[in-house]
């Protein structure tokens, strides 16, 4: 089953009095258990494409099948236990919660979803070791580096273990060294975990690593690139 | 993660703004809680007053209270001990019941012949010891500016008069007063010697052949049941300060037996009301109702009814309503501050929280969650607020209560501590600190509501 299926999806931006088109009649299938990358230049619509992809705004028309579901019928609580359930965010600003520390923060997502205590302590422990931050659990935001702050974004979006878990330029705000070790760790906890990895980026140290590339330029698919399956598993 | 948790670090997160919020709340609570155990100290102390003089309830002729003030004979009560004995006994009343006592009030003309001066009196007669008792009762453990009537124990022809009755009557030296100012007849004159004729000749009939004394006798002139004058002859054995002036100047506490004789001769005695003091003032509505059963019943063809101190003192309603409307505006005046304050708190939270919000929306957070997240915020600022401007208005009010501040209230003769009740005052304590904390739930709700209708993405995007 494909994670994400979109059907004639159209999203359009209402800004003062114009109608501005974000994606136009998008149809895409995206492969499980891949590193897939939305590719394309400013304003061509990718960020549009991965809000949608993770449940985080809806289409105008068309459908979005994301786990086999149709989120855009969705009320806006079912949207939320969705979103927790079966997926995760990496953010370019990796968005961690200021006031809590290492363990809180890969832990929050788990409470959300009503996860037992004992469960979450064995999850975030794993995950936090998982990324190399086992000595760093009791450790804010503030006291880490950008890549270790992006080492905690990627055990938090996979804390829940998540069908899909979306990046919104990732390494953006990282050296290229620091940024190819967050690519290599998150290929190996993709792999690990058996999840899709869907990225927005301009990083060509990302579009090497992806199994596949969806080209999109105003608010069009233009190409996708899919590697041979066997390279993804 | 618990949400209050998580709520408390991020009020931790900016000190200084949580401290100015808290600040303000701090002062606003103290500020209220100050005014509001004054104004209890005020209208307490002005309830202790009435009630340890008339009573809770009374039982009068019907319509005395507002056309009998002054006739003592159309509006007595004559079978009143059948009617205390009553009220006494009856099952249901005995535990509210603290004093049940008759007493009997009446005008006349006092005079120190002696100096060749009078004054209008207000008389009153009472049942000394249970008088006495009555003035004992201090629900409320106020500082009791009451001297004791010094009435138990003596003759019946004794009394005790305002001290400004006794200046006027120039008796300040005999009765060894401070403050006179001016100086009074010398106590050496003989002063029964000094009245007319025939009115020595009245109150020698009158009293008897009870000793004289010197130096503190007076003559009271009223008029009896049947409109002839009739005079006592009266032993000061003290003077009261009555607090207020115009009262000072005309208070006359008898013997409850030496005013029916005045009134009354040798007819059956009658009284003007049968005071009832109970152990708390909360406790006047079901006693009022039992009491008018009582009488509906046991009574049915006298003429009576039932009055509780409010009507009876209409100053101590327009003087708590006062206090009430001034608690009020102020404690208005100081929610509204308190409201902007946290209402700004919150909003500048909620604007530097924006990308926060959205990535615990993304996350999945609900927007009742993310709205409970904001509002449990302003709860805690409220809690914590409320309980520092407890402490401080409980500090203040101990160094006000141990300050010897004193003031004279607007036609008072005395002066009085400022005193103020905050801890003594559950109620002002508990309502005071729920205000708090539901103005700060709804100064928050706004923001609150605000950040969890938040569009995820537009949250995402804000720099």
């Amino acid at each position: 089953m494909y994670p994400v299926v979109f059907k004639k999806v159209v999203k359009t931006y209402h800004l003062d009095a114009v109608d501005v088109p974000a994606l136009i009649d998008i149809d895409l299938e995206i492969r499980p258990n891949c590193f897939t990358v939305i590719s394309g230049p400013s304003g061509s619509g990718k960020t549009t494409l991965l809000n949608l992809i993770g449940c985080i705004d809806r289409a105008n028309s068309g459908e979005v099948i994301v786990a086999g579901k149709n989120v855009n019928a969705m009320s806006d609580n079912a949207l939320s236990d969705f979103r927790a359930q079966h997926l995760g965010y990496i953010f370019q600003n990796f968005n961690l919660l200021p006031v809590l520390t290492t363990y809180e923060n890969v832990e929050y997502p788990l409470i959300l979803t009503k996860v037992p205590a004992a469960q979450r302590k064995e999850r975030v422990l794993a995950l936090l070791d998982a990324v190399g931050l086992a000595d760093r659990i009791q450790n804010r935001p503030g006291q880490l580096s950008g890549g270790q702050r992006q080492r905690v974004a990627i055990a938090r979006a996979l804390a829940t273990g998540p069908k899909l878990v979306l990046a919104d330029e990732p390494t953006a705000n990282l050296d290229s060294q620091t940024g190819a070790a967050i690519i290599t760790l998150m290929r190996k906890m993709q792999r690990e975990h058996q999840v899709s990895f869907v990225f927005s980026s301009h990083d060509p140290q990302v579009h090497a690593e992806a199994d596949d590339t969806i080209y999109i330029r105003d608010g069009r698919i233009t190409g996708i690139e899919r590697q041979a399956l066997e390279t993804a598993v | 993660m618990k949400t209050f948790s998580l709520a408390l670090r991020n009020l931790l997160r900016n000190r200084r703004r949580s401290l100015t919020t808290l600040l303000a709340m701090v002062i606003g609570l103290t500020a209220i809680l100050l005014f509001g155990g004054y104004r209890s100290n005020i209208t307490h102390g002005i309830e202790s007053g009435f009630i340890q003089s008339t009573g809770h309830l009374q039982i009068q002729h019907q319509n005395y209270y507002l056309e009998g003030g002054d006739n003592p004979t159309a509006y007595g009560i004559p079978d009143y001990q059948h009617i205390i004995d009553v009220v006494s006994h009856d099952p249901e009343l005995a535990p509210y019941l603290r004093v049940v006592t008759p007493t009997l009030q009446l005008g006349g003309l006092a005079g120190n012949f002696a100096a060749g001066i009078s004054r209008s009196v207000f008389a009153v007669g009472v049942v000394p010891e249970q008088r006495s008792q009555m003035e004992k009762w201090n629900d409320y453990g106020l500082v009791s500016y009451v001297k004791p009537l010094q009435l138990s124990g003596t003759s019946a022809d004794s009394v005790v008069i305002g001290d400004g009755l006794a200046r006027k009557l120039k008796l300040c030296n005999a009765l060894h007063m401070t403050g006179c100012v001016q100086s009074d007849t010398p106590v050496s004159a003989a002063p029964g010697a000094a009245a007319p004729d025939d009115i020595a000749a009245l109150s020698d009939l009158a009293q008897g052949d009870l000793q004289k004394e010197t130096g503190t006798r007076i003559e009271m002139l009223a008029s009896t049941a049947h409109g002839a004058p009739n005079v006592a002859s009266l032993s000061v054995v003290s003077s009261r300060n009555m607090g207020i002036k115009a009262l000072d100047d005309v208070y006359l506490a008898m013997h409850l037996s030496q005013a029916q004789r005045l009134i009354y001769g040798s007819n059956a005695p009658q009284v003007t009301a049968i005071q009832i003091q109970l152990h708390h003032t909360s406790q006047i509505p079901v006693v009022q109702a039992r009491l008018q059963k009582l009488i509906t019943e046991r009574f049915p063809g006298q003429p009576l009814e039932i009055q509780d101190f409010k009507t009876l003192n209409p100053m101590f309603g327009q003087t708590a309503q006062f206090m009430n409307s001034m608690f009020g505006f102020i404690a208005t005046l100081i929610a509204v501050i308190v409201l902007f304050t946290i209402g700004n708190t919150m909003s500048t939270a909620v604007v530097e929280r924006t990308v926060e919000i959205g990535t615990l929306r993304a996350m999945g957070l609900r927007r009742a969650g993310l709205r409970n997240l904001f509002l449990c915020e302003g709860i805690l600022l409220g809690l914590i607020g409320a309980a520092a401007g407890v402490i401080s208005a409980l500090g203040i009010a101990y160094l006000i209560n141990h300050s010897g501040l004193s003031w004279t209230p607007p036609g008072y003769s005395d002066a009085y501590l400022i005193l103020v009740r905050v801890w003594q005052d559950p109620g002002l304590l508990a309502g005071s600190v729920l205000g708090l904390v539901v103005v700060t739930v709804i100064s928050a709700w706004w923001p609150a509501n605000r950040a969890s209708k938040m569009m995820i993405v537009d949250a995402l995007r804000h720099v």
